[in-house]
């Protein structure tokens, strides 16, 4: 047992899928294949242009895909300095954020539940590079970041954290209840496994209405227990729905490990009959690249799992210190293998795309955007106390109703 | 009218208690009566009866008689079943949002035979054959809803949809208030429900006990072919989530109703007899068992106003309010268990709004707080029988109680 305990730990640090590599290996495979990419390259540029530049080029991605009854996607995805740039600085908007997030928690200012996301901005990041706006998202109480990815603003989930009318939900929703309607995003679940019928859903809508899109329906790995995502699995496997089921597994349900509620851990072959994928949730490349296979499997073939292999930092909410049923070394261990903003940072600096100052000024400015918005949200009002009784029922029970002889009609009231 | 109003309690929404002329021109299903059904006509028979009372013995059953209908055709007849397929059918024909989720509604035709045709006219994803998992096909009709789709969600039992309580309670109510009123739930679920016969147990529930305190739900009961067909067509055109509660004893019920399309109001109670002895208030069910209770109750000289809900949640205290006024006694009768039912909740909002007009308590007889028995004397037992009607109004009128 004790044997087994230690192995798992250092699969979580090494973030090996199926087959076994030394923690040492993965950042210095990236920074050999980063070199090896730099010689290839055919002109060098100057900084002031490199940030912004579209030119793909080909990364290599170190962690193997597993793949269950299906062929996994290439070990490379393309990838431009824009887009990494563009990682780099979403993922730190988003990690400031829950940090911030953290310390409003702690200084009374967001209450209830708050389930923080750092460690995992990868997943949501690498998603929203495969999809586009006409895509679904729903996902369950790990919100905030999935709202910005799908268009939300850092000030309106401050806004909502804090209960203030100018949030998301208008601050009736609170951490586990963001939605975004424009950008397609379906919330925000407080009970865990729900969401994943209400993902086929999404789905049926899609295939009822013909249009070329997919549904994704986040879980963790507690809720990959629940019979309803079981059931789902089921019917939207019968029923051919393009939904893509996304496992985040950052291993602990709550202050159970995996090993200690999961008969099988290994969340991508559980939908059985469905295929699966195994994907390194800390690389957002590698997630880009699996989620856009994913889609296309989806709109051809049927639904799918992935498996995210991620971690968070913090406890499962902000009421879980996060360090009894784990220890502070795994904990800094991931950070210091595995973080994905250091990854992309390498990335960055092993191709010169930009350089050390640079992205301390992306950081600054992201930091400088997240306590604007901090402040902003905490000037906010509370919302009014009518709106207590507003949204309970759509347009206030207006009913129009009308007898056979369509002369007298019932006028729907204000 | 407005003197009325000061003296009902503060804090009720005014258009519950607004006048009958204030922004609206009343048609209701009083206005056109079910024909063929029991109805009697307006205030020309009350006054009637007052002055003789053996007269009163023709008012209970006026068949076909009604004077001023204009329309030229005559309608048909339908059983409760197939006025909801044709209520069902006209809206799916109308929208192509609209699709029927549930188990065995496609190629079965359903278990009631409220889909049968359905799927063969609007195919198969119009009218989804389920496995048997009622937590995730209601979680996915509402995820549909979510997008727009009018989703028709059927529970072969209403019992069974307690598997699905977490995805009604939370997702289908409460969604629209925790997202900001980003998202609207247009769905309808559906299904029979009510003591059977000798079905058992887990098969007699009454599912409307345990959804009324549902913030977000709205709940209406069908009881005749008219209401059922105009309640249905209703529901799936409202934006919010409504539970539509069907009885299993009552699909074979035989009605005339109009050719035309009509369609009911879902928040209105149906004036069932005009009366002025006592109010009895009913649903489903119950309303035939009151109906039958009124031959007896006419008979021995007495004359109740019985009006059918209908509206479960939330209730018409309109119309409630304008009857207990008439005849400040109220008796509720309904199929659902004593603790925590209709009545209860009903009983409470009278009480609350009406208090300065009642004679006495507002009466309730409910089912018996047991799990219903297999045994034909038992089961009879527990729901409340025509004989228990008389008796309770009798003694109301008597001022026994």
């Amino acid at each position: 047992m004790a044997m087994a305990m230690a192995r798992w730990r250092q699969r979580l640090l090494s973030s090996a899928c199926s087959s076994s590599s030394s923690s040492a290996a993965a950042p210095q495979a990236l920074l050999r294949l980063a070199s090896s990419a730099l010689s290839r390259q055919s002109s060098s540029r100057g900084f002031a242009a490199a940030p912004d530049d579209t030119t793909p080029f080909v990364v290599d991605i170190p962690v193997p895909y597993a793949g269950h009854r299906c062929d996994p996607p290439e070990q490379r995805v393309e990838t431009s300095a824009k887009e990494l740039v563009d990682f780099f600085k979403v993922m730190y908007v988003m990690r400031r954020m829950e940090i911030a997030a953290d310390s409003l928690y702690k200084a009374k200012f967001i209450r209830g539940f708050c389930h923080l996301y750092d460690g995992q901005e990868a997943v949501c990041v690498g998603m929203e590079a495969a999809l586009t706006k006409e895509d679904a998202i729903i996902t369950a109480y790990r919100d905030h970041c999935t709202h910005i990815g799908r268009g939300g603003t850092v000030l309106e989930v401050m806004a909502e954290l804090m209960g203030r009318k100018s949030g998301c939900s208008l601050g009736k929703g609170g951490s586990m209840h963001m939605y975004n309607k424009e950008g397609n995003f379906y919330g925000g679940n407080g009970i865990v496994g729900a969401q994943t019928a209400l993902g086929a859903g999404l789905a049926f809508a899609q295939k009822y209405n013909k249009q070329n899109a997919v549904s994704l329906a986040l879980y963790g790995d507690g809720a990959a227990n629940q019979g309803q995502l079981f059931e789902a699995m089921n019917i939207s496997a019968l029923w051919d729905l393009p939904v893509i089921f996304v496992c985040e597994n950052n291993h602990y349900g709550m202050g159970t490990a995996e090993w200690r509620s999961a008969k099988s851990p290994e969340y991508y072959k559980r939908g059985d009959y469905v295929p699966g994928l195994k994907i390194d949730g800390m690389d957002v490349l590698a997630v880009k690249q699996g989620v856009r296979f994913a889609k296309e499997h989806a709109l051809t073939k049927g639904p799918i799992v992935l498996e995210m292999d991620t971690y968070r930092y913090h406890g499962h909410s902000m009421s879980d210190p996060g360090s009894t049923y784990r220890t502070r070394e795994e904990i800094s261990g991931v950070r210091q293998e595995r973080d994905p903003i250091e990854r992309v940072r390498k990335l960055l600096l092993a191709k010169e795309i930009v350089t050390v100052a640079d992205l301390k000024n992306l950081e600054k400015q992201a930091k400088a955007e997240v306590d604007e918005a901090v402040n902003q949200a905490k000037e906010g009002g509370q919302p009014e106390t009518h709106e207590l009784f507003t949204h309970v029922h759509v347009k206030g029970l207006k009913q129009l109703a009308y007898g056979p002889d369509r002369k007298e009609v019932i006028v729907p009231l204000p | 009218m407005a003197a009325a109003g000061a003296a009902l309690a503060p804090g009720i929404e005014n258009r519950l208690l607004s006048p009958p002329n204030a922004g609206r021109i009343r048609c209701s299903s009083s206005a056109v009566p079910a024909r063929g059904a029991l109805v009697v006509r307006g205030a020309a028979l009350s006054e009637e009866s007052r002055k003789n009372r053996s007269s009163a013995l023709k008012a209970v059953a006026v068949k076909g008689e009604a004077p001023n209908l204009t329309t030229a055709k005559s309608g048909h007849e339908i059983l409760l079943f197939d006025a909801l397929r044709e209520g069902l059918e006209e809206e799916m024909a109308r929208d192509p949002t609209v699709c029927v989720i549930g188990e065995d509604v496609g190629h079965y035709g359903g278990s009631y035979k409220v889909t049968k045709g359905l799927a063969e006219k609007f195919g198969d994803l119009r009218v989804l054959d389920t496995p048997i998992c009622e937590n995730s096909f209601t979680g996915m009709g509402i995820g549909a809803a979510m997008t727009g789709l009018r989703t028709v969600v059927e529970g072969m039992n209403m019992g069974f949809l307690l598997l699905a309580y977490n995805q009604i309670s939370n997702n289908a109510g409460m969604l629209h208030y925790t997202s900001g009123g980003q998202f609207k739930i247009p769905i309808v679920i559906r299904g029979p429900g009510g003591v059977g016969k000798q079905l058992g147990a887990e098969h007699s529930q009454r599912l409307e006990s345990y959804f009324q305190s549902v913030p977000g739900l709205q709940m209406v009961a069908c009881s005749t072919p008219y209401n059922a067909k105009g309640l249905m067509k209703a529901a799936i055109r409202s934006d919010n989530p409504v539970i539509l509660y069907e009885h299993v004893l009552l699909y074979n019920l035989k009605e005339r109703i109009p050719d035309e399309e009509y369609v009911l109001c879902l928040e209105e109670a149906e004036l069932v007899r005009p009366g002025k002895d006592v109010t009895i208030l009913t649903y489903s069910r119950m309303r035939h068992f009151v109906l039958q209770a009124a031959k007896t109750l006419v008979e021995r000289g007495y004359d109740p106003e019985i009006i059918d809900i209908r509206s479960l949640k939330p209730f018409d205290l309109f119309t409630i309010g304008n009857s207990i006024k008439k005849t400040h006694k109220v008796l509720i009768v309904e199929e659902c268990m004593r603790t925590g039912g209709i009545g209860a909740s009903l009983r409470a909002a009278i009480v609350d709004n009406f208090w300065d007009f009642l004679d006495g308590r507002p009466e309730c007889l409910s089912s018996q707080d047991v799990p219903t028995p297999y045994a034909a004397t038992l089961e009879d037992a527990t729901v409340v029988q025509p004989a228990q009607i008389v008796v309770k109004v009798e003694q109301m009128c008597q001022g026994l109680v």
